[in-house]
């Protein structure tokens, strides 16, 4: 990116009206996500937002990112997300209990951590902008050498912390540890509830 | 305007490969099935071995009335068909099927194609929930379970011939290709091929649509058009699977002889063959219950596919 702007603050190119309107969109999908009393269309207004947040990688040129996106939120969190719910009493109908009495703080909460983002960002990449010339800045070449050049460290700290986080899935969906010698499906507490003889989980 | 001409022409012919290679392939599947079975398969419907069976299959869907359940989620009951779909429309646009025959070249290729068809499988569970059945929701719980477990394998096997050709683009794979690479990936192949059926719930990984148990699973309650593309998006699955088969691991357009111009005819003879293998598993093999798909996935999928990942980087390294 390079600090030098020829253009002015949010000039209109067709781009930036296409960044704005999609990220609108986005905004509103995750709004009727956290408020539909539905849970299953919470849910899936879910994939609307986190595919908007794919579009909008696309359009700040981060094609790589935007299929990564696509892959692990739309791909795999969701499809999480709806077999839990499968396995819940979800109606097809509002549920009457979809409101929790924490709901003003936690709007309290997601303001200041918006806010706080927002004001880090703007300040941080205010008047930065993307060089369209050399090599695309998001494009898999130039995001592979920038991770595996300049943020190793970080990398291998987050795969450490990953393979924590998967170390404790495993210990926790344990049930007895005298009786898991056959538990043949580490991570995965999907494969462990079809197993489950009594269906019970 | 010549551009513009370019782009549109590119896509009607995508289209027209959307729409035409699923029927070919449902054809052939009738034809094979029937052969192997001893009986001759559609006669009558076109005259000719019955070669419009297809056609007549969807002028019947069309005719039929369209119902939606009065305790269903009509809206989500309602989209859920086009989000199966439409993601393999999108995949088909990745596919290079010649040297310069290729709908849109995507830079970060492998990866685009492997989560649109993640996408695709929302389809089914929308349609699982939504149908208010407990047969729907039994088969839409057995999709998720199953996608949750072979979206791995598919993902490793995909990324050790990334880590082979040193990129993400199919057209760079296809690029770096040499003949040796297809005994060096084999085992990927393997992988590969057999996580994508998982995730198409073809059998023998059709528990989630089993229909003789919980009666075609998420969509027990559909009817005409809109089943009809939920059988589409079945088949256009299989060609896409193929398809990215042959792309990934078989080399596309590369072949003993007819270097120049005849690549494409390759790529569709490789996928045809493997269209053909999708068949006669479904005639071979008993269905799988879901305790033996998710050890098949967690004890021999992903290590074999790790192994090969292994493999890959020590040729790597040596070479």
């Amino acid at each position: 990116m390079t600090p030098a702007a020829p253009q002015g603050f949010l000039s209109p190119t067709g781009v930036e009206v296409a960044f704005v309107l999609v990220g609108l969109a986005t905004l509103g999908a995750a709004l009727v996500s956290v408020t539909t009393r539905r849970l299953v269309h919470a849910a899936l207004w879910l994939v609307v937002a986190l595919g908007g947040v794919a579009v909008e990688y696309l359009l700040l040129t981060a094609e790589f990112i935007a299929w990564v996106q696509v892959l692990i939120y739309v791909g795999s969190v969701v499809v999480l997300l709806l077999f839990g719910l499968m396995l819940t009493k979800a109606p097809i109908g509002p549920s009457p209990d979809a409101d929790s009495g924490n709901r003003w703080i936690a709007l309290g909460v997601a303001g200041l951590a918006a806010a706080t983002l927002g004001w880090v960002v703007l300040d941080a990449f205010r008047t930065a902008w993307i060089d369209l010339d050399g090599p695309v800045q998001g494009s898999t070449r130039v995001t592979g050498d920038m991770l595996f050049r300049h943020w190793v460290l970080p990398f291998e700290a987050l795969s450490v912390l990953l393979l924590a986080a998967l170390v404790g899935a495993i210990v926790l969906s344990r049930k007895d540890p005298r009786a898991t010698g056959d538990t043949a499906a580490p991570g995965s507490r999907g494969a462990d509830g079809t197993e489950d003889p009594e269906g019970t989980r | 305007m010549n551009d513009v001409l370019d782009v549109a022409l590119r896509l009607l012919a995508v289209f027209a490969a959307f729409l035409v290679l699923p029927l070919v392939v449902g054809q052939t599947e009738h034809k094979v099935m029937a052969h192997m079975q001893g009986r001759l398969g559609p006669m009558y419907a076109g005259g000719f071995h019955g070669w419009a069976q297809l056609v007549a299959d969807g002028v019947k869907f069309a005719q039929k009335e369209d119902v939606v359940p009065a305790e269903a989620d009509r809206r989500v009951f309602r989209l859920a068909p086009a989000v199966a779909l439409l993601p393999y429309l999108l995949v088909l646009l990745a596919i290079p099927v010649g040297p310069d025959t290729v709908g849109q070249v995507v830079d970060a290729g492998v990866f685009f194609v492997l989560a649109v068809m993640g996408v695709g499988v929302l389809g089914s569970l929308m349609a699982g929930w939504a149908s208010a059945n407990k047969f729907s929701l039994l088969g839409g719980l057995r999709t998720a379970a199953q996608l949750l477990s072979y979206e791995l394998p598919m993902l490793l096997a995909a990324a050790s011939v990334a880590m082979a050709a040193g990129t993400v683009s199919l057209t760079g794979i296809l690029d770096a290709f040499e003949w040796w690479w297809l005994p060096w990936q084999i085992v990927g192949a393997v992988v590969f091929f057999v996580a994508g059926l998982a995730e198409l719930q073809r059998p023998p990984f059709d528990m989630p649509v089993a229909d003789s148990e919980i009666i075609f699973g998420a969509y027990t309650e559909y009817t005409g058009m809109r089943f009809a593309l939920f059988l589409l998006a079945e088949y256009a699955g299989i060609v896409v699977l193929c398809g990215l088969t042959t792309v990934l691991f078989l080399g596309g357009w590369h072949g003993p002889l007819g270097a120049d111009g005849l690549g494409w005819l390759w790529t569709l003879l490789k996928t045809a063959v493997l269209a053909f293998v999708v068949i006669w598993l479904r005639v071979s093999y008993p269905r799988m219950r879901e305790d033996q798909l998710q050890r098949l996935a967690w004890t021999v999928l992903v290590p074999l596919a790790l192994a090969q990942i292994a493999l890959t980087g020590v040729v790597k390294v040596v070479l």
